[in-house]
């Protein structure tokens, strides 16, 4: 290999009991493009904080160009080219789009006052290397993810940098805005400019990586070409599991349908919605971001009710037009951003666990028997196998997958007829993803009537028992999972046979 | 012209002016004492003090944090100073005076800085904490009494006049206090220092996200020792004119009115959760709260109305800027369903 850019040799590191990295190496040469991967918990952060001069190893040393750090600052770091892009892109939104660009560069020049003018000068400079069109005066608050990703981008730009380390900067882009990107990537690349890469999306790192090196609990376990690269491979290497096809087999359906739709409708977003799902059936519903997917199933659980057509559960029509009906029809609803609708982060997991069924758990007076709370928790957390060793920690000390466990016990707890979930595994490791597509498939098995709305489309050919596809607020299909493949699906997706 | 006009409307200044010239017009109308030169020499000096808080709070509040302690600490810095000169039979100007409570709110607002800038506890906790200890120091260990008997050169400087205005009509005479030239020059001192050096600049970015200021290479702590350093010394200015303009020292005046000050910088637009709102504001803000303190009586409205219409005015004019936030966040929302389909 050519001169390295830097190269990081058997770096350890511990906070307090837990060995964060083991004995961890990496190289990256000029020019080169290499992904980072692993599941959350797996060192990739403590690595980078390492190569940025966060954390202090405990041994093992930094090399850049022959210069050798067994201790580096962060303005070492800097100096020696490297740039961090966080995933919150460590920006400040109060302020102008110039402002944002000419802070770090102004003190590091250690500057006591303003100039305005050389503020606008620096920052024009800092957008036309990579071709970024923006108001220098706009507040950053006020722009797009996409955009204020490239302001960061374009701040790491401007000191020289010669390693770019980004920290799944893909997380909450559309496709179009991940494709820009990659082309941003790609350009920088022709400029010399390593790009470090953290992401755990497979189709990522095949797409733009060339190399590639994988974490799993603090140790290296391999560092390689990404050509040699295949799908099991990577999530072997991730999870140290085999996961054997969980393809969804619909065992016992029931004869009678559980939920009927039909030519339901919300003015302005979707119409004209007709289908049925049976006890034991897993209903896929996919479509692009806007096709009225995400607004059919906030109607179904009474969130936005419907304003046309008639649903009917268990051969009776119903109105859902409020929470409480949907709840009434035994309707649970996991939302798209788990975070925000379904969770209380900062409160305890066993509180989450039983929110929703405080009337099964408490006496006629109201007051929780404590005994039965104890009981609920415990069956919930065996159950979903939620990696916690006490229910009384606070939420969001969880994984995403534990939480969305812990999303699923809030619901499952209230002994429900239909499960509607959004976007069930998003922001997910790939190890939780299994155990969650394993507990839907069992949940269905065993009486359950569930829906997944996503647009990860393996995951609805994989679970579903039936597709229907969305575009433009209507039914544009309805699929049999064994009859197509994911380029078939994707085209439907898109609409190209209109 | 279109453009100007919208981000005009767009602007939370205009909206203040326009309750402002109202309410000048309502008083103008009802008591038609309003306009009147001695009325605005009078209005001009009793924003002086609240002007002279709310510079500091402002700065505060747009770095993240509420002070609630400035009050506390300006009595006992003014406390300590007019014991310490009268108890000395100081016959001296206003210089040493000044100094002196520079030097003690210097000292105090380095106490409050310490802890703020050490612990990461939200500076209305500390602040609570520091206000409470800066009373029981005046009140306990110094044992405060009121001092009816300034020095000489305090009451000087406190009647020492500019002009004096004259109402022909009722035949009422006011002085313009030179102190007012205190809060020009802190002012325009502020306004430097929040645009064009990068201690000011300092104070929005931690305002805005901590952490992106500390990764950016901010010194996150020094910034906020210094800014309640510089707090403390303005406040303690504030609370030595107010003492001088009433020629006496009353230990507890001036306690309770952080609520009326921090309530003004947020009626001017600025986000109480930091990062946002200007200078002029902030100003207005003020303003208005003390137009609406000094100016109902000549509405004819009994005095104990006057906390009835501030608790109004607060309640409406953040529940507008809470309401623009609101419309911000669901064009953003709207423009990203656009963007997606």
């Amino acid at each position: 290999m050519a001169q390295s850019v830097i190269k990081v040799v058997d770096i350890k590191k511990s906070f307090g009991a837990v060995k964060a990295l083991k004995g961890v190496s990496l190289e990256i040469a000029p020019g080169e493009i290499h992904c980072l991967a692993g599941e959350n918990g797996c060192g990739k952060s403590t690595l980078i904080k390492v190569i940025s001069g966060v954390h202090a190893p405990d041994s093992g040393h930094i090399e850049f160009g022959g210069k050798v750090y067994t201790k580096i600052s962060p303005i070492e770091s800097i100096m020696n080219g490297v740039q961090v892009i966080y995933q919150d892109f460590s920006i400040f939104p109060n302020l102008t789009v110039m402002e944002n660009l000419v802070f770090n560069s102004e003190l590091k020049d250690r500057r006591k006052f303003v100039n305005w003018k050389r503020f606008r000068r620096i920052a024009q400079q800092a957008v036309d290397r990579i071709g970024f069109k923006v108001d220098l005066n706009a507040r950053v608050g006020d722009l797009s993810v996409a955009d204020k990703q490239l302001v960061a981008i374009c701040r790491a730009l401007m000191f020289n940098a010669k390693l770019i380390i980004m920290d799944e900067p893909t997380t909450a882009l559309t496709t179009k805005e991940v494709n820009a990107l990659f082309k941003i990537i790609m350009s920088l690349k022709e400029q010399g400019i390593a790009i470090l890469f953290v992401s755990h999306k497979l189709n990522e790192v095949f797409e733009i990586s060339e190399r590639f090196t994988i974490l799993r609990s603090g140790e290296k376990i391999i560092t390689g070409n990404t050509s040699e690269l295949d799908d099991k491979k990577f999530t072997y290497y991730m999870t140290g599991r085999e996961f054997e096809d969980l393809r969804f087999k619909p065992k016992n359906v029931s004869k009678e349908p559980l939920l009927e739709v039909e030519n339901l409708g919300l003015t302005g977003y979707f119409h004209d919605v007709s289908f049925s799902l049976k006890r034991g059936e897993i209903l896929g519903i996919t479509g692009l971001l806007g096709s009225g997917r995400t607004e059919l199933a906030l109607s179904l659980f009474g969130i936005h009710p419907a304003d046309q057509g008639k649903i009917r559960i268990k051969g009776q029509e119903v109105v859902i037009d409020s929470v409480e009906s949907a709840m009434k029809y035994n309707i649970g609803y996991v939302p798209e951003d788990r975070l925000s609708e379904g969770l209380f982060l900062p409160q305890s997991i066993a509180d989450n666990i039983v929110i929703s069924e405080l009337e099964n758990i408490s006496s006629k007076t109201g007051i929780i028997d404590q005994k039965k709370r104890k009981a609920e928790i415990e069956r919930w957390v065996k159950e979903l196998g939620v990696a916690t060793n006490n229910p009384a920690n606070a939420c969001n000390t969880l994984s995403g997958g534990n939480q969305q466990k812990v999303v699923l016990a809030k619901w499952l707890s209230r002994n429900l007829d239909v499960l509607i979930l959004n976007g069930p595994t998003v922001g997910v490791d790939i190890g939780a993803k299994h155990d969650i597509h394993t507990i839907l498939q069992n949940l269905a098995h065993e009486g359950l009537g569930i829906i997944i709305i996503s647009d990860d489309l393996p995951e609805i050919l994989q679970n579903s028992s039936k597709i229907i596809i969305m575009k433009n607020g209507t039914v544009t299909a309805e699929l049999n999972p064994e009859e197509i493949d994911e380029d078939k699906l994707s085209e439907y997706m898109m609409g190209g046979n209109e | 012209m279109r453009k100007k006009v919208k981000s005009l409307l767009s602007k939370h200044e205009f909206y203040i002016s326009l309750v402002i010239v109202l309410l000048c017009i309502m008083i103008e109308v009802r008591s038609g004492q309003f306009f009147t030169p001695n009325n605005l020499v009078d209005l001009s000096s009793a924003l002086i003090v609240p002007g002279l808080f709310a510079i500091g709070a402002f700065m505060v509040i747009v770095s993240g944090g509420i002070d609630v302690s400035f009050p506390a600490l300006a009595s006992l810095s003014v406390y300590a100073t007019t014991k310490i000169l009268t108890d000395a039979n100081y016959k001296g100007g206003i210089l040493l005076p000044i100094v002196m409570v520079l030097v003690f709110g210097a000292l105090l607002g380095a106490f409050n800085g310490f802890f703020i800038a050490r612990l990461k506890l939200p500076t209305m906790i500390i602040t609570l904490g520091t206000s409470s200890v800066f009373r029981g120091i005046m009140q306990g260990v110094l044992n405060s009494t009121q001092i009816p008997n300034i020095p000489e050169g305090m009451k000087n400087f406190g009647n020492a006049a500019l002009f004096v205005a004259k109402n022909q009509q009722l035949g009422l005479t006011s002085r313009m206090p030179v102190a007012v030239l205190v809060l020009i020059a802190a002012i325009a001192l502020a306004y430097f220092v929040l645009r064009y050096t990068m201690f000011g600049r300092a104070l929005f970015a931690i305002g805005g996200n901590e952490t992106s200021a500390y990764r950016a290479g901010f010194n996150v702590g020094r910034t906020k020792f210094i800014l309640y350093v510089i707090v403390g010394a303005v406040s303690s200015l504030a609370g030595l004119i107010r003492t001088c303009m009433m020629g006496q020292m009353h230990p507890t005046n001036m306690l309770g009115m952080e609520m009326m000050i921090i309530a003004g910088v947020v009626l001017g637009g600025v986000a109480i959760t930091g990062g946002d709102g200007t200078l002029t504001g902030c100003m207005l803000g003020t303003i208005l709260i003390v137009m609406v303190q000094n100016s109902l009586i000549l509405l004819g409205v009994p005095t104990y109305w006057q906390e009835f219409f501030l608790g109004t005015l607060i309640i409406v004019g953040t529940g507008i800027s809470a309401m623009q936030v609101m419309r911000n966040k669901r064009r953003l929302v709207s423009r990203k369903l656009e963007e997606g389909s």
